[in-house]
């Protein structure tokens, strides 16, 4: 394993930021820790990096223990969050700050800024004032900076936090291209799942300093470990149901379940495209809260008579109104009993 | 593995503490306890019931008050007519901006005896106001308090116009947006980020008049005398060593509460700053009363400043034919063993020493200060630092020739002994000008150059070094300036045939005649001129922010 966690702890006060954390990264690997604020991910990447001493456990990079190995002997690269270029360089200055660092020659230096500033599509930069340059920009002066080191392992910090959505988009792809052609090992994080699912080979799932699911993003997306998880990636028809066979009874009357589910006292996640309407006198009756435009299909609220409000989507066309009575029937391919 | 860290930290911080720790004990702490000990301790046995008998005086203690409520009135004067001068130099783009900068800070490194003197002649018997409309204010404390803002000016119009011009302006206008008035984005983002500075402005303020020494010799008559004054009549005239000990010591106790105090409020209130090329802050004046301050402050520095400085030029004019300045090149003049010409050298060469000493000294301190890992221990020691400012100059000077006289310390043949004593003053304007500007360097720019190999070291020199470069260079100002017109220790160890400039200064204006009153204005006015040229140098170097160098 290029990067191994064991049992990392870091406490702030008495509070556990990152509480016994476990985690390996194998090269050439694109992992992305996702979380929302507050979950611990910035300070799992400050920890590998060596900025934010542990409490307990190990750091391992290359099966090597990194304790007592400061920051600037480690060889790992860490984009920051806000980018934090050097304000009195040029952005070919900035660039070339890892490789005079490591004593690369002046000529070797020139050329290797060029090449990066092309591979990053801003040829021809170098001479330009850090202010000088866009939010985008400067995320991709940042990466080619972190990048020019050639680190063992990049790490990036929210790497498209504060871009707007078009170029966020562009540029996860560019990034997701452009590390599978240099062969880096990554280690992101980010609150936005769209950007983990479309730049990682797998996804790690954080909350409260601890790991809650950790697989491809395919697997965390079909299988959601937990309510959290589930709640997280934006799926909000989550009722508890006491399953018994292939039927769940719940405050959404009877849900037809997959063969094999877990039994008993469980959690029950519909997605949105198992909610299928059905004529009003038929299923569930609910009536249309509201409908949101979702660009491939619409997003509808329903509020059942009895129990949780649900959500459905639904093709364009046959989208109603709101207010509208309507019945509520429930596709079992799309429903999932959590463990 | 937390504790392994916490070590380094400890030992880099140790690494950074070393050289000026054992400087200020070495060049401080045990001059100026050889010459307590020296007053208190008679025949092995010590005499502290001095103490109780001295400030228990009613004349000591009317001295004491004097001097509490002077300085006090002179910070609350400097601030108010300085404040306005550090927004014109940092906020406002107007012709001469350079060069205003460098004049308010001339006063500064006058020598007090000579500043002393040009108030005298502006305001004092048969002086230019009294020839005028004969309005004299030598008898009054209102010559003490205008010298005091004449002097200090330049200490608010730098320390906190040099903070200002980096506050980024886009934080007021983010509070107009907000719905605050200009006043009130003034006083809820701007006044905040600049309290640290004008701390620090005012404590260095309220420490050179609460010691001020020159200035009340010669303007405060009988009748107004500080704690300094006193120090130094019990010192040379009244050879009352003791009653001077005791009175070291009341110094050092009031201005040791003051730093501590000072320490604990500025700490409280340093954060990191959004700080952005100050060559970007500054606009034209726009409108009537931004064009109003400016006047003002332009009336202000003409009226303050430059009449006194110009009135010491005139006089030192007086003879026909620069007769003055032809004969500063005489050895005839029985004053001294060289001409009085060669204190110019003599001075310039010692500063140059003062200044790199202190520049390193100061520069380590404040490094390790900086860094916000600190302990309790490490602050403390930033207090301490002060207190070089506060205690009498004369002590220092005085305690050098008596403890540093014997081996294996023996320096008294040696030139670094001047230096040293200068630098002593001078480090604690390094501190202060650099540790603000250290505190807001943000520390994910120093993190972000760890990730990419910087050992802390280069993460130092290549991030730190860059951004206060331009408040290093303002300390070293400060200290060359210092060291020019340091006077109260420079006077006891300076030797007779390499005096510098403040001391040839004194001895001139010490004997009697014209020609000797008239070559000490006009050696005062060569001092002025280093002065100058010197600083305008340095305003260049500062401006030159685009070129690597």
């Amino acid at each position: 394993m290029l990067l191994s966690l064991d049992a990392a702890t870091v406490r702030f006060g008495g509070r556990a930021v990152l509480d016994a954390v476990g985690l390996d990264v194998a090269e050439h690997e694109v992992v992305c820790v996702l979380g929302p604020s507050g979950s611990g991910k910035s300070t799992l990447l400050r920890a590998v990096a060596g900025l934010q001493p542990l409490a307990g456990g190990r750091v391992l990079l290359d099966g090597r223990d990194q304790a007592g190995v400061p920051a600037h002997r480690r060889g790992v690269g860490l984009m920051f969050q806000d980018h934090q270029l050097f304000p009195q360089r040029d952005v070919g200055a900035n660039v070339a700050f890892g490789l005079r660092m490591h004593g690369v020659a002046k000529g070797e230096r020139d050329a290797e800024v060029g090449r990066l500033l092309e591979l990053v599509g801003l040829p021809g930069a170098a001479r330009r004032a850090v202010a000088s340059l866009s939010g985008g920009e400067q995320q991709r002066v940042a990466l080619a900076r972190a990048l020019a080191p050639r680190p063992r392992l990049l790490m990036l910090d929210e790497p498209l936090g504060q871009l707007d959505r078009s170029l966020r988009e562009r540029l996860v792809v560019e990034l997701r291209e452009l590390f599978g052609r240099l062969g880096t090992t990554v280690l992101a994080v980010t609150h936005d799942q769209g950007e983990a699912f479309a730049l990682a080979d797998r996804v790690v799932v954080m909350r409260d300093g601890r790991i809650a699911q950790s697989g491809t993003p395919l697997d965390v997306w079909q299988r959601p470990a937990d309510a959290f998880v589930a709640r997280f990636l934006g799926f909000e028809n989550l009722v508890p149901a006491t399953v018994a066979g292939t039927a769940a009874d719940s405050p959404w009357g009877k849900l037809p379940v997959p063969d094999g589910s877990a039994q008993g006292e469980r959690t029950v996640l519909v997605r949105p495209a198992g909610v299928r309407l059905v004529p009003a006198d038929q299923g569930l009756p609910c009536t249309v809260t509201a409908r949101t435009f979702k660009g491939t299909h619409v997003a509808l609220r329903l509020q059942p008579a009895d129990g949780p409000r649900l959500e459905a989507a639904c093709a364009l066309r046959d989208a109603p109104d709101p207010g509208t009575p309507v019945g509520v029937a429930f596709d079992v391919t799309e429903t999932l009993v959590l463990d | 593995m937390a504790p392994r860290k916490n070590r380094a930290g400890n030992a880099a911080r140790l690494g950074l503490m070393a050289l000026p720790v054992a400087f200020f004990a070495l060049f401080f702490a045990w001059p100026v306890a050889a010459i307590v000990t020296r007053g208190l301790r008679t025949d092995g046995t010590w005499h502290f019931g001095r103490i109780a008998d001295v400030v228990t005086q009613p004349d000591l203690r009317h001295v004491l008050w004097f001097t509490t409520w002077q300085a006090l009135a002179s910070t609350g004067l400097t601030l108010l007519l300085a404040l306005p001068a550090a927004y014109a130099v940092a906020r406002l783009d107007f012709p001469g901006r350079q060069l205003l900068r460098a004049v308010v800070t001339v006063p500064f490194v006058l020598p007090t005896v000579v500043a002393g003197s040009a108030f005298l002649a502006l305001v004092g018997h048969h002086g230019l106001l009294d020839q005028l409309w004969g309005v004299r204010l030598d008898t009054t404390v209102w010559a003490i308090l205008l010298a005091h803002v004449f002097f200090n000016y330049a200490v608010v119009v730098r320390t906190v116009g040099g903070l200002w011009a980096q506050l980024d302006p886009r934080q007021e206008e983010a509070a107009r947006m907000l719905g605050a008035s200009p006043l009130t984005a003034w006083r809820k983002v701007t006044l905040p980020a600049l309290a640290p500075a004008v701390a620090a402005a005012a404590l260095m303020v309220f420490l050179f008049t609460f010691t001020s020494f020159g200035v009340v010799q010669i303007l405060g008559g009988p009748t107004f005398s500080t704690l300094e004054v006193e120090i130094y009549r019990q010192t040379s005239e009244v050879f009352d060593l003791s009653t001077a000990a005791v009175l070291t010591l009341v110094q050092f106790a009031a201005v040791g509460a003051i730093l501590a105090v000072h320490a604990w409020t500025v700490r409280r209130r340093e954060t990191a700053l959004r700080l952005v090329d100050p060559g970007t802050t500054a606009r034209r004046p726009r409108g009537a009363g931004q064009w109003a301050l400016l006047a003002g402050v332009l009336v202000t520095v003409a009226l303050l400043l430059v009449l006194p400085l110009a009135v010491l030029v005139r006089r030192s004019l007086d003879a026909p034919g620069l007769g003055y300045y032809r004969a500063l090149a005489d050895t005839d003049g029985g004053t001294f063993l060289v001409a009085p010409v060669h204190a110019v050298w003599t001075s310039l060469e010692y500063a140059v020493a003062a200044t790199a000493i202190a520049v390193v000294v100061g520069g380590l301190a404040a490094a390790a200060l900086a860094r916000r890992d600190a302990g309790r221990l490490v602050r403390g020691f930033d207090a301490l630092l002060m207190l070089p400012l506060g205690v009498s100059a004369v002590t220092v000077g005085f305690g050098f020739l008596i403890a540093l006289d014997k081996p294996p310390l023996d320096l008294r043949q040696s030139w670094i002994l001047v230096p040293l004593a200068q630098a002593l003053v001078g480090a604690p304007f390094v501190v202060r000008t650099m540790l603000p500007v250290l505190r807001a360097v943000d520390v994910r720019l120093r993190e972000a150059a760890a990730v990419l190999g910087a050992s802390p070291w280069r993460v130092w020199r290549e991030v730190d070094l860059p951004l206060v470069r331009r408040a290093l260079l303002v300390a070293a100002g400060f200290a060359f300036a210092v060291s020019l017109g340091e006077f109260g220790a420079t006077v006891f160890i300076a030797r007779p045939d390499n005096p510098t400039l403040p001391v040839a200064v004194a001895r001139l204006l010490s004997r009697p005649g014209d020609l000797n009153y008239g070559q000490a204005m006009a050696l005062s006015t060569i001092l002025m001129v280093v002065c100058a040229v010197a600083l305008l140098v340095l305003e260049r170097l500062r401006t030159d922010r685009t070129g690597e160098f």
